[in-house]
This record gives structure tokens, C-alpha cells and sequence, in this order.
């Protein structure tokens, strides 16, 4: 099976002059960078930086307007592309907490989707919530089911856009938990946060953007300690950056 | 006769389950859900693609739909009668003055409702669904049973809206229906013709049905929404 995985694997995912216009705007300017299999990689910076931009168009929901986002394998398209997505405010189906991970399952394809979804709701301890419509469930209830339904779609690599920036600090705590024991289990995990202390707790690399410039690419200790840019030590220090 | 009689006399025709009435309210019944289902199957994915495809002329489409929503009953029997009179263009199928007329009548005034409804509902859905579905690779047609799925609240308001518009309507029954006794008579055509004629009872008792139809149209729409409300958050 890890052998199989092996060769199949989509990973390294390889950005290259990544950029993006809208309306004659350019809010992501030549990002490059490269991420390898496993691990947290959080992309942190400013409001308006790109850092949700860049990852909509790692995950193909945006084409870019140059350059481009290179997987090892074509994932090839939509839920079967191995790469998944979770967004800041969790996407919740008009059905239950089931029938939500149901419909992505069956999206995919693949055998026994019942199975499958059961198993993701036990996994993430949503099990007792399973025919409770989901949009009547809590925040950290929602953001939940929204990971466990990417997660059932056995990604390689999972996007997480802001996954706790509307959640209490409870709901917070659970949910980066459950990041820290994804990249645990071998998942690739791509972040992005406003919270600095949250991407010091979980990640092992920072990608630091700036007025849609990658400004530094480091080790997360090594960020953190000794920032190599004038921006990033004041981001860090908590300045606005303008 | 007067009033009071006449109310007693339909009372007795109601619950008497008289055979004449009986057979004008199911007409009406069978003509109107047969146009409100068949406006549905049209409809329903008509105004799905609507909202999600992006087209040249695409909000001319929409104030179009959205004004055929108030299409004179009268003007739809009309270009129906047009179509299947014997010099139409379907006038060889003979169908003019049946009840499948009056089905096709009905289905053209409900049509709009339908899509206009499932549009706006669907629009406002794919706005939030998008990057989600598209995430899943559920992009153009791939995501329409979703929408539709996830709407279904709001398009069974919609139904029945369209379904309270045809019971209620006269003038396309009456144009390509005949209103021929036995054969094409509904509730509304019956009303129109009894109470010229005189005869109350009659008029009065589908007179009554039809105003308990419409509450209980009202009351299912009601509860749909309720029902969203519960459910859908």
C-alpha cells in the first residue's frame, strides 16, 4: 500500500510564478514555491496578502493569470484530484452531518460510500451528530464535519483556509488538534492563519506574503527567531505593514 | 332561490358527493397537477441552468421569465388555441377542446413561475455552494441535483404557488377547453357558466372547494417553509 502510494503520489507540488490579476490589479506577483509530502506548511501575512488567493489556485478553483501550480501526478479533476479543501466559513450542505460527507464521498466515486462516511464521522467524534441537519450545528461542530469531509475523501494533501479564525478558543484548541494529528498520520496539511501563534504551534515551515509577494519561505523556528526581512520582523512584532 | 338555499342546496352537493360535481373537481384537479407536474420537469432544470450558466442575453432571459410570471391566463389559452386549432401548427393531432389541451394551457402558465422561482433559489444556492462543489469537481450540470436536492424547500413553495395560479385561472380552460359538459368542465369554467345560468347551488359548492384548495395550498406552503426553516437552517 505505501508502495502503491509511492508511485502514485501527487506530491511534490511545485508553484512557479504564480500570479493572479482582477481588474488590472495584481494581488498575487510571481510566488514560487515548492511543497514535499508531509508536514505544516502555514502561509501566513497581513490581510489582503494573497494567502487565501494562493491557496484557491493551488487547489484549481482559480486558474492564474501566469504561471502555474505543478503536481508530480495530474491529480486529475475535482474530489478524485486527491488534494482537498476546507474553507474559513464551512461550506454546510441543506442535509444532515452525514448526508453532507455522503454527498462529497459519492462525488468522488469509489466503493461503499455509507462506509466510508461513517467511518469519517467516528473519526472525528461526530458519530452522535450524524442525522442532525448540519447547519444547524455549532461553529467548531461545522468546521468539523467540514475537515472530516475532506478527510473522507482520502487526500494526499489537505488545504485549510483560516480553520478556526471564527471559532471560540475551545472549538480552536479542538481544531488544532486535529491538524497536528492529521500531519501525525501523514497528511500533507497547507495553512493559511492570521494567528502567529497558532502557526508557531503547528507548523513546521512558514511561506510569509506580503502585498502578494512571497517575502520569506523558512523553517518555522528559524522565522520565527530571526526573521530574514525587515517586513516579516515587524509583521512579527505585530506592526501593519502597508 | 335564494342565497340560504342556495348554500344548503351545494352544502348537499359537497357532501353528497354528487357525481356531476365530483367529476368537475376531479378534472380540474387531474388537468392542474398533470401542468404543475409536467411545468416541474421543465422547469426545474430549465431554471437551474439559468443560474448557473453564463451567457450573452442571459438577463434579457431573466426579466423575460420573470415577466411571463404574469402572463394573461386568457393570451396563453389563446396561443395554445392558435397552435392546436385545425389551421395550427399541431393541428393535425386533434387535440383542441380536450382535457390535454387544457393540460398543455396550464402547463405554459406555470412554466414561468417555475423557472423564475427555481433560478432565483438556485442562484442564491450556487453563490454559496460554488466553491465547495466545484472543490468536489461538481461543476456546470454535475452540480444541478445538488441545487435542486438542497432547494427543495423553497422550490416546493414554488410549486405550489404555480399549482394555486392554474387551479385559480378561467380563461385558458376555458379558450382551448370548451367547457364542454362531461368532457372539459372544471371548477372555475363551471362557476362561470352556472352563475350566468342561475344555478347557484353549484356555482357555490365548487365555489367552496375551491377556496378550501387554495387555504390548503396556502397551508402546505407554509409548512414547506417551516419545514426549511427546521431543517435547512
Amino acid at each position: 500500500m505505501t508502495a502503491l502510494r509511492d508511485i502514485a503520489s501527487i506530491l511534490p507540488l511545485r508553484v512557479e510564478g504564480l500570479s493572479f490579476e482582477a481588474e488590472g490589479k495584481r494581488l498575487l506577483d510571481a510566488v514560487s514555491f515548492t511543497i514535499p509530502r508531509g508536514g505544516v506548511t502555514a502561509v501566513i501575512g497581513p490581510n489582503g496578502a494573497g494567502k487565501s488567493l494562493a491557496l484557491r489556485l493551488c487547489h484549481g478553483l482559480l486558474a492564474p493569470s501566469a504561471g502555474g501550480v505543478r503536481w508530480r501526478q495530474a491529480p486529475g479533476g475535482g474530489a478524485s484530484g486527491r488534494h482537498a479543501m476546507v474553507f474559513q466559513r464551512p461550506v454546510m450542505l441543506r442535509r444532515s452531518a452525514l448526508g453532507n460527507i455522503l454527498h462529497a464521498v459519492k462525488a468522488a466515486g469509489g466503493p461503499q460510500p455509507a462506509a466510508r462516511a461513517v467511518v469519517a464521522l467516528e473519526r472525528f467524534g461526530l458519530d452522535a451528530l450524524a442525522h442532525r441537519p448540519a447547519r444547524l450545528m455549532s461553529g467548531g461542530e461545522q468546521q468539523r464535519l467540514a475537515i472530516a469531509r475532506a478527510w473522507a475523501l482520502a487526500p494526499e494533501l489537505m488545504f485549510l483556509d483560516e480553520p478556526s479564525s471564527h471559532l471560540d478558543p475551545g472549538a480552536t484548541r479542538q481544531i488544532e488538534e486535529i491538524v497536528a494529528s492529521l500531519a501525525a498520520e501523514g497528511m500533507t496539511i497547507v495553512m493559511t492563519t492570521h494567528d502567529l501563534g497558532q502557526a508557531r504551534r503547528l507548523a513546521a515551515r512558514i511561506l510569509f506574503l506580503n502585498r502578494g509577494r512571497l517575502v520569506e519561505d523558512a523553517p518555522a523556528a528559524a522565522f520565527f527567531s530571526r526573521p530574514a526581512t525587515a517586513e516579516a520582523r515587524s509583521f512579527i512584532a505585530g506592526e501593519l505593514l502597508w | 332561490m335564494d342565497v340560504a338555499n342556495a348554500f344548503s342546496a351545494a352544502f348537499g352537493l359537497i357532501f353528497g358527493l354528487d357525481p356531476q360535481f365530483m367529476q368537475i373537481v376531479g378534472l380540474s384537479l387531474r388537468v392542474t397537477l398533470a401542468a404543475v407536474l409536467l411545468a416541474a420537469l421543465i422547469g426545474m432544470p430549465l431554471g437551474a441552468l439559468l443560474a448557473i450558466a453564463r451567457f450573452p442575453g442571459r438577463s434579457a432571459v431573466i426579466v423575460v421569465v420573470n415577466g411571463l410570471m404574469g402572463l394573461p391566463p386568457v393570451v396563453a389559452g389563446l396561443m395554445v388555441f392558435l397552435l392546436l386549432s385545425r389551421s395550427g401548427a399541431l393541428g393535425g393531432l386533434g387535440l383542441l377542446f380536450t382535457p390535454t389541451a387544457m393540460i398543455v394551457a396550464q402547463t405554459l402558465l406555470v412554466l414561468p413561475i417555475v423557472i423564475a422561482l427555481t433560478r432565483s433559489t438556485i442562484e442564491e444556492l450556487w453563490r454559496e455552494y460554488r466553491e465547495h462543489l466545484t472543490s468536489l469537481g461538481m461543476t456546470g450540470l454535475r452540480a444541478v441535483p445538488t441545487l435542486l436536492w438542497d432547494g427543495r424547500f423553497a422550490l416546493a413553495t414554488g410549486l405550489l404557488a404555480g399549482f394555486g395560479r392554474a387551479s385559480a385561472e378561467v380563461g385558458a380552460v376555458l379558450i382551448v377547453g370548451g367547457n364542454i359538459a362531461g368532457h372539459t368542465r372544471t371548477m372555475t369554467t363551471s362557476i362561470a357558466l352556472e352563475t350566468s345560468k342561475g344555478d347557484l347551488p353549484l356555482a357555490l359548492g365548487l365555489g367552496v372547494v375551491l377556496m378550501a384548495l387554495t387555504v390548503a395550498i396556502n397551508a402546505a406552503a407554509y409548512g414547506a417553509s417551516r419545514a426549511g426553516a427546521r431543517f435547512a437552517g
